[in-house]
């Protein structure tokens, strides 16, 4: 079925109409966010399903024919990050019910995360180098607002950060996009990827193609273009940095591993040997700078860019074993980094704040929300039989398989360092007698709001234990994701139809 | 301080600069105009009652709050995709028909002018949500 492909643009888009018009009623503006959300999840769903069955699909919008018009495609991998993108924005708007203030919803928090999450599915789900720019700027205009919204002053600092480094690698994506223009006469990725391939490779395309890493690189922040990541993912409520935790790092990551096996594999030894590179450096930095830190949102934020490098290690290393890892990891980390963000945002509203030495006594307190806690948390560490261990030991066992031993000991390093972060947590704010009087006094009960919360909570715990049981169903959607990313022809002849 | 010149010469114009926005609106097809400039012209005839009177006037001669306004024309220009995909072709895909008017004769008429309602309306209400919100702040 062909409309299933734009559904998951339409919906939000619609959701997001809905709630201009219920602008009057917070009650309206919540029921309709929640049932945009939803009923994106279940067009992601059905999107897979058919993805699976039928492979990739293509629609020419318009119906203007392929190199000239824009054009929608998925294959599984899209399909796989549509669906994520659906589960973290249903768990989000769920969270967001409890946690987001009235004022912050009266001045169009529910619209302005539909509209976030139609940017996001149309950058997963675009075939076309300039619709994916104009997908990124949606979505980052929605993000400027949402991580500005409430105006504090702690967020204004973070928004101003974020929004400059974000604009900057925008333009760099813009010119880049021109000068491939320029280069090839066509925008359309898969007929770049034949006029690319076609064309004698030289420094003209690596210096284009090294652009594009430079532009994603800095929205995906890997190594050395991360730095706005921590300076702002801890200033806006913690909904909001859970769906940019999860997601909007993860669309730069999308993009990289879009553009550098479609389109950019004219000279694999230096771009994808120096994506290597990178992914061993940002996954250092970012456990290390994790290491210095004592807050709960900075340390999940320096952990975010640890984990991209582990993503784009799959794609530096470039066989369909590693790619495929990759993608696991991908979806793997989307699930747990956004479930401990919203832990962190539990943890705020029983004691407070974010900071760990003011933090203390939640597993005498809470058991299970340390339960929910500790799931995500050795997952992202790789402790079996959790999904994480499953995305490591992929990526790792691919690394071995061509020899990378430099790359796999820097990422059996940094998952050894990861698990003493996660611990750090684990004794300061969970284990350790809470500070001051309450030590003594019994723990008050949860608020029905905090129970709502943890509803999404357990939800994606779930799913990371699910995962990790029966790992089986995803690593199969990884293989094949992996399988066509490696060999773009049934890509090209589903865009373009076949050669004539 | 409200001016009788500028009060004057606002009522007088208001009409006019309506009128020239739908003309812009409907010459957008095939000739320079569309829903997007047609809309600035229509959300000038406020912002000049604004500027006239004040925002609150401006206001009640809307009638509509500008957020009400985004959602209806978001809607509109969505639907105009959506029908195409109810006909079977893919999204936004250009529909037309023929429609014939007593003494003006035959009339093409098709989703991209729907699209462009669309954007009108949008863009009316996004661009007076601005000016009316900063004038209010004043």
């Amino acid at each position: 079925m062909k409309p299933l492909l734009v559904l998951p643009i339409i919906l939000p888009l619609a959701a997001a109409a809905g709630c201009l018009l219920a602008w009057r009623s917070r009650v309206a503006q919540r029921v309709i966010g929640v049932a945009g959300a939803a009923a994106l999840l279940v067009a992601a769903v059905l999107l897979l399903q058919s993805v699976w069955r039928d492979g990739v699909q293509a629609v020419q919008i318009g119906r203007w024919p392929a190199p000239f018009g824009i054009t929608l495609v998925a294959d599984t991998f899209s399909a796989l990050m549509v669906l994520l993108a659906g589960i973290v924005g249903f768990a989000t708007s769920l969270y967001s019910l409890a946690s987001i203030d009235a004022r912050r919803e009266q001045y169009g928090y529910h619209a302005l995360m539909n509209v976030l999450l139609m940017g996001v599915c149309g950058a997963f789900l675009t075939g076309d180098v300039f619709n994916l720019y104009v997908w990124f700027e949606v979505m980052l205009i929605a993000s400027f607002v949402l991580m500005a919204l409430g105006g504090e002053r702690a967020q204004m600092e973070g928004a101003i950060k974020y929004v400059t480094l974000n604009l900057m690698s925008s333009a760099i994506l813009l010119a880049a996009v021109g000068v491939l223009y320029g280069l090839t006469g066509t925008l359309n990725m898969a007929d770049l990827s034949v006029r690319v391939a076609a064309r004698p490779a030289g420094g003209v395309m690596t210096a284009v193609s090294m652009m594009f890493l430079v532009a994603f690189g800095i929205k995906a922040a890997v190594f050395p273009l991360f730095f706005w990541l921590p300076a702002s993912y801890h200033t806006p409520p913690a909904p909001v940095s859970a769906v940019f935790a999860g997601l909007l790092t993860k669309v730069g990551v999308y993009a990289l591993i879009r553009m550098f096996t479609l389109v950019f594999t004219h000279d694999v030894a230096f771009t994808h040997g120096l994506i290597t590179l990178v992914a061993a450096f940002t996954m250092l930095s970012g456990v290390l700078g994790a290491a210095a830190q004592s807050e709960f949102r900075r340390i999940l934020s320096f952990h975010i860019i640890s984990q991209i490098g582990y993503m784009i290690m799959g794609l530096g290393l470039f066989t369909a074993a590693a790619v495929a890892g990759s993608v696991f990891y991908i979806a793997h980390h989307i699930i747990v980094k956004t479930n401990l963000f919203f832990v962190s945002g539990v943890a705020r509203r029983l004691r407070g704040g974010y900071r760990l030495d003011g933090l203390g006594g939640l597993y005498r307190d809470h058991p299970w929300l340390a339960l929910m806690f500790l799931v995500p948390a050795l997952s992202l560490a790789g402790i079996p039989p959790l999904s994480g261990f499953f995305a490591k030991f992929a990526l790792v066992r691919a690394g071995l398989a061509i020899e990378g031993y430099g790359i796999v000991g820097v990422a059996l390093v940094v998952g050894l360092l990861t698990l003493y972060s996660m611990t750090k947590i684990w004794s300061e704010a969970f284990w350790k007698p809470a500070p001051g009087n309450a030590a003594e006094s019994p723990a008050p009960p949860m608020s029905a709001d905090a129970r709502l919360m943890l509803v999404p909570i357990a939800l994606l715990a779930l799913l990371t234990v699910a995962i990790g049981l029966a790992p089986g169903v995803l690593l199969e959607l990884s293989v094949r994701a992996a399988e066509e990313l490696m060999n773009p022809a049934g890509y090209v002849t589903c865009v373009m139809g076949e050669p004539s | 301080m409200t001016s009788v010149i500028l009060t004057t010469t606002a009522r007088l114009l208001h009409p006019v600069l309506l009128i020239t926005s739908i003309f812009l609106l409907l010459r957008g097809h095939n000739e320079p105009g569309g829903g997007f400039s047609g809309g600035l012209v229509a959300a000038s005839a406020f912002a000049l009652h604004a500027m006239a009177h004040d925002a609150r006037q401006a206001r009640r001669a809307l009638r509509i709050d500008p957020h009400v306004l985004i959602g209806v024309g978001l809607l509109t220009a969505l639907s105009a995709g959506v029908m195409s995909l109810a006909a079977g072709a893919p999204l936004l895909t250009g529909l037309w028909t023929s429609v014939h008017m007593p003494g003006l004769g035959e009339w093409a008429i098709g989703t991209p002018l729907l699209f462009d309602v669309g954007v009108y309306l949008v863009v009316v209400g996004i661009t007076l949500l601005i000016i009316l919100c900063l004038s209010e702040a004043e």
